[in-house]
């Protein structure tokens, strides 16, 4: 378990945006990625929210790596992701009530997103506070685009809009499969389709050390 | 935690810390994470108030097309009062909306009931010149996107809500006739609903919702409509 060698910080972030991309290639957190994603400002706003979680969590978990006893130590960071997700709660209900009503109860359930207890228990508290802050950034940002991603193509097709804005006349008819739960599970798999194709493509040319990294579960 | 390793798990004893330590780190965290809540909560609720005053306020303009100005009285026990500083849980508010002469445009009135996921709560605006409802709006709702969520969306379903018949006989004060919904493109009667075909359940829940509402109270607000006034005391 121990002695991973650290990362660089530039390497602990941009893995998480594109080679451990936690959604297109780690598949994780799949409720929250299929449940708000109809809409690419829910979409964004759900990234950013598990994108501070993380950040504030990983930071935190790292700093106090070496006082938290390891039989507590997922009791530990449960605690503090619930915290961090509360403040989140908070925070979205002050900024704006619609984008709330619109998340619902996904908010509270980031504490259960296995990509944040994954990334506290694989790499922040193995890592100085500098590299897992790097590296929840880098997974959040990940994070964030993957719904961005999602919630824009469901939105394009299955309203004909795009952060409210109409992109086609009166006359489209909308998807409206696009919206719905099964239209997630088709752009998820339409998405994954083009990463994996995207990535061997960068793999056939010689490039660093493919992969180093570790994966975690959940 | 014992402080003897029982034999055969083979883990040196060093690998367990004294209890006090797990309870002192779970402990220090908690007292830490609560704290952190509590000053969040601190600063967030005033923001959060206002905001759902203002939603409240916002959505009371729109039901009530025309008005600029409002003030809230309370439904008690079958009498009309003005809002005063005791909290009163059993009472239900009325919003009266205003246009700018001071004249009452209507009474907004929130309901809530089951719809197809979770409770849905509107509010409406009643005209009580007219003797109408001029205006529905979904406050809360989590239908299914695409389906359910129409009724916050369809032109068609809200244009129900522009012009719908509340009259009450003049004679013994109650309802002329209930709210009913109807099959989509069947709306006869000014009192009937048309329902949105494929969010039958949520169509039939805002009917259900508001002639409950309606019943409860619109009787009263009819004969009562001579209180609502912007400046009584000039």
């Amino acid at each position: 378990m121990a002695g991973i060698s650290e990362q660089p910080p530039a390497e602990a972030f941009l893995k998480g945006v594109w080679r451990e991309n936690p959604v297109f290639v780690q598949v994780l957190g799949m409720c929250p990625v299929l449940a708000v994603t109809n809409s690419a400002l829910n979409g964004v706003a759900m990234g950013l929210a598990t994108a501070f979680v993380l950040l504030m969590s990983g930071t935190l978990v790292s700093l106090l790596r070496n006082v938290i006893p390891k039989q507590v130590r997922i009791a530990t960071y449960i605690m503090i992701i619930a915290t961090f997700v509360t403040v989140v709660d908070y925070v979205i209900q002050a900024v704006s009530l619609e984008l709330y009503r619109a998340l619902g109860a996904f908010i509270a359930l980031i504490v259960v997103n296995c990509l944040i207890l994954g990334r506290a228990e694989a790499f922040a508290s193995k890592n100085r506070p500098v590299t897992a802050a790097m590296d929840a950034l880098g997974m959040g940002l990940g994070f964030a685009i993957a719904l961005l991603c999602l919630g824009g193509v469901r939105e394009i097709l299955g309203s004909g809009t795009f952060f409210g804005i109409p992109l086609f006349g009166p006359s489209f008819e909308p998807w409206v499969v696009a919206v719905l739960p099964g239209g997630g599970f088709f752009t998820l798999g339409l998405w994954v389709i083009l990463f994996s194709w995207l990535k061997e493509r960068g793999q056939k040319k010689p490039g660093p050390a493919a992969h180093g990294g570790e994966v975690a579960h959940g | 935690m014992t402080d003897t390793v029982r034999s055969g798990e083979g883990r040196p004893p060093a690998d367990i810390p004294p209890a006090t330590n797990l309870i002192r780190a779970l402990g220090g965290i908690g007292v830490f994470c609560s704290l952190l809540i509590v000053l969040v909560w601190q600063f967030t609720l005033p923001v959060i108030e206002q905001n759902q005053r203002e939603a409240l306020e916002k959505a009371v303009f729109r039901v009530l097309p025309g008005a600029v100005q409002q003030k809230t009285w309370m439904i008690h026990e079958g009498k009309i009062r003005a809002v005063t500083d005791k909290p009163d849980p059993a009472g239900v508010p009325v919003r009266a909306g205003f246009d700018e002469e001071g004249r009452l445009v209507g009474l907004a009135l929130t309901t809530a009931g089951q719809g197809f996921a979770d409770v849905i709560r509107i509010i409406y605006g009643y005209e009580p010149e007219g003797q109408k409802i001029i205006g529905m709006q979904v406050l809360e709702s989590k239908e299914t996107p695409g389906l359910g969520d129409k009724i916050e969306k369809d032109p068609r379903f809200i244009a129900n809500f522009r012009q719908l018949d509340v009259q009450v006989n003049p004679g013994d004060g109650a309802l002329a006739h209930r709210i009913q919904l109807v099959k989509s493109g069947k709306k006869q009667n000014p009192w009937e609903i048309d329902s949105i075909t494929g969010a039958t359940i949520s169509s039939r829940a805002i009917a259900k919702m508001l002639d409950a509402s309606v019943a409860r109270s619109v009787p009263l607000l009819a004969k009562e409509k001579a209180v609502f006034q912007l400046k009584r005391e000039l």
